[in-house]
């Protein structure tokens, strides 16, 4: 196992959720959801799949909708005011499960768009920004290609990129490794730790127990719409309280 | 232990070589595609035979062909009762079938220079890699296409041109605000600059005017192609706003659009003619007359955009949700997301299926025969089939008019291919 990061988390609240409830229907999807993440704060957010926890990060930066509770972040309340809710996804960079980089557009292309159109920043300053992430994420060779020519590690990577483009306070992962073959999961768990040690704040939905243990700061085990327990790594692997985290620990990490 | 069957090791990599002569080129082709099963070579045989037949048949007709013959009679004498075709009156009627009995010879010019200029127009669309330069020329191209079409002063649509130019200004300038205001704004606007130009008109009457040809001296092949052009140009806009309408999220917008579609697509496109024809004319006050080829292009807009829009509507479903929620998370706003994200993917998907309508459209401008307009078919089964000269010339003049629609649509549908494979981005 590697290092622990030793990182500094500030005072400052990033994201503060307050009584949360939200439902699909008549099904009731988050429950009671309390959760403040400070600034420079890693979470890593794991449990059973229909657990809530991509439908949680998904409300943060609204693209789904709570129905009562407070979500503030970055200070601007989320209500349906559509533009608190553009303010905030321009603050709030968001990675999926598959990607979802825009399959007609060159990876270049792909991180200028949002910077041009939303932050209205000059066309040659925003190819600047995208090489210089892009050489973060180590491809800025692929810059001129097309996403379908890409592998998928590298596919995530730019959509990482794509996202630092807009200069976001906040990052949220939704199972960003999930599609991945294994040999191209560490590649982008790499660009997530160097991410981590920039000092982003971040939510990450995700089940690799290793990047949790050496990047998160506080691990939240979510069951049936709500949290069930939530500690420091050492603490929530080495020594769980709740059966239901036992149950699920004792599955992931079983073999 | 040394003499391990299992065990090898090769010491020479092989070097490439060339496949034996039956898997190569035209001899593997033919095997593949011709001969390969018994059942195969006995159809090739067959099909073989028929196209040979058709051809014997028809090439004595086709090569025996009188091109020079004033009437039937004329043309069945020079035969002599040999077997042949009467072209002549293709060559003799030929201005008609292209511009219609009425338009004025000494004008062909005009939609001649149109139909030159409507190329250069479409290039720049057609072709991204053209400089974008060229497309303030199709901007102007309507209008200036109306003063060679349909003659008149040229202050017409040039007072048009400016009143749309400041329609647009002004809206543009007020779209930072409220969306509705802006619009109304950029209407007002352009009505108040057509109204005073209607002074300037009236006023000076004859200035660079062409001859005025009324709509109703319109015929011919060029009345299928402007019917054509211009619905096709005006429902592919109208059908894409049609197909957002249908997902919008506020219930009036959505149910006009989905009334609208449903009720058009409903409707034989015929009875759509027939009300421009007879019954539109009741809606109107008595003094107004709206041109027929005005309300005939109305209802082949909105019969083609219903259509258009339902095309749309499948590539809209068929783009994975995660792009909407890419374009969001990214704080792109609704506009945004569609002109960039949303609209290109699912425009791409549905080229197939918008060329598929619009050449049918174009077919379908033969209908307005119907209702006693003397297109490329009208102008065939009216003056030339009943003149007492060309009596009973079916499979030439009918050939013909295939041949002209086949030579157009087959160019749209290969354009349409050549442009899905230029879109294609997926491949490695």
């Amino acid at each position: 196992m590697t290092d622990k990061l030793k990182l500094e988390v500030s005072d400052e609240i990033a994201i503060q959720i307050q009584s949360m409830n939200k439902w699909f229907g008549s099904f009731h999807v988050l429950r009671d959801i309390d959760l403040t993440v400070n600034r420079g704060e890693r979470i890593v957010v794991c449990g059973p799949s229909g657990s809530g926890k991509s439908t949680l990060i998904r409300c943060v930066n609204a693209l789904e909708e709570h129905q009562t509770g407070q979500i503030i972040v970055d200070g601007t309340e989320l209500t349906s005011d559509i533009k608190n809710i553009d303010r905030i996804r321009s603050e709030v960079g968001m990675c999926f499960q598959h990607f979802n980089l825009f399959p007609h557009l060159s990876i270049l292309e792909n991180c200028t768009l949002a910077p041009i159109w939303v932050r209205k920043i000059p066309k040659k300053e925003a190819e600047e920004t995208a090489m210089h992430f892009l050489e973060k994420v180590k491809i800025p060779e692929q810059a001129d290609k097309y996403p379908g020519q890409l592998s998928g590690g590298q596919q995530q990577r730019v959509a990482i990129a794509r996202s630092l483009c807009m200069r976001p306070r906040i990052m949220l992962f939704d199972e960003p490794t999930s599609a991945l073959d294994p040999e191209m999961i560490k590649e982008v768990l790499d660009t997530m730790i160097e991410l981590a040690e920039d000092g982003m704040t971040m939510i990450c939905v995700t089940h690799e127990m290793g990047f949790a243990r050496q990047v998160a700061n506080r691990v939240i085990f979510m069951d049936e719409g709500q949290i069930v327990e939530q500690n420091e790594p050492e603490q929530f692997f080495n020594n769980p309280q709740s059966d239901r985290t036992k149950l699920f620990l004792s599955q992931i990490l079983g073999h | 232990m040394s003499d391990n069957s299992n065990s090898f090791v090769r010491h020479e990599m092989l070097s490439e070589r060339a496949p034996p002569i039956g898997e190569r080129g035209v001899l593997k082709w033919a095997r593949e595609n011709l001969f390969s099963s018994v059942f195969n070579t006995i159809m090739t045989i067959a099909s073989v035979w028929v196209i040979y037949s058709i051809a014997v048949g028809a090439a004595p007709w086709f090569f025996n062909g009188v091109w020079n013959a004033k009437t039937t009679r004329e043309c069945y004498e020079i035969l002599d009762g040999v077997n042949g075709a009467c072209f002549a009156v293709l060559q003799e009627r030929f201005p008609q079938l292209i511009y219609g009995f009425k338009y004025p010879s000494t004008e062909y010019w005009r939609p001649n220079l149109a139909t030159i200029l409507l190329l250069v127009a479409l290039a720049p669309v057609l072709f991204r890699r053209l400089p974008k330069g060229l497309l303030g020329f199709s901007v102007i191209y309507p209008f200036l296409a109306y003063w060679l079409i349909w003659g008149g002063t040229i202050l017409i649509p040039t007072v048009a041109f400016v009143g749309c130019c400041i329609g647009v200004a002004c809206y543009r300038k007020f779209s930072s605000g409220a969306f509705v205001t802006a619009i109304i704004l950029g209407l007002f606007s352009a009505y108040l600059c057509w109204f005073l130009g209607g002074y300037l008109i009236s006023w000076n009457n004859d200035f660079l005017s062409l001859k005025e040809v009324p709509s109703r001296d319109m015929g011919g092949f060029m009345l299928n192609l402007l019917l054509g052009t211009i619905a096709v140009s005006l429902s592919i806009p109208l059908g894409i706003t049609l197909a957002l309408g249908r997902q919008s999220n506020m219930p009036i917008i959505k149910w006009i659009c989905v009334v609208f579609i449903e009720f058009i697509r409903g409707v034989p496109l015929i009875t759509l003619l027939f009300v421009a024809n007879v019954i539109l004319a009741f809606f109107f006050p008595p003094e107004t007359s709206i041109d027929l080829i005005l309300r005939v292009i109305i209802m082949m807009t909105f019969f083609n955009s219903a259509y258009i829009a339902e095309v749309v509507r499948g590539g809209l479903a068929a783009l994975p949700s995660g792009q909407y929620e890419a374009a969001n998370s990214l704080g792109l706003d609704y506009s945004q997301s569609m002109r960039f994200i949303i609209l290109p993917q699912a425009l791409k998907i549905s080229i197939p299926g918008i060329v598929n309508v619009s050449v049918g459209m174009l077919k379908d401008t033969t209908l307005v025969s119907i209702i006693s307009m003397f297109d490329l078919v009208g102008m065939i089964r009216g003056p030339i089939l009943s003149s007492t000269d060309w009596n009973g010339v079916y499979w030439e003049l009918f050939g013909a008019a295939a041949a002209i629609f086949f030579v157009v649509c087959f160019t749209v549908s290969k354009y349409s291919q050549w442009l899905e494979r230029q879109l294609e981005t997926g491949k490695h």
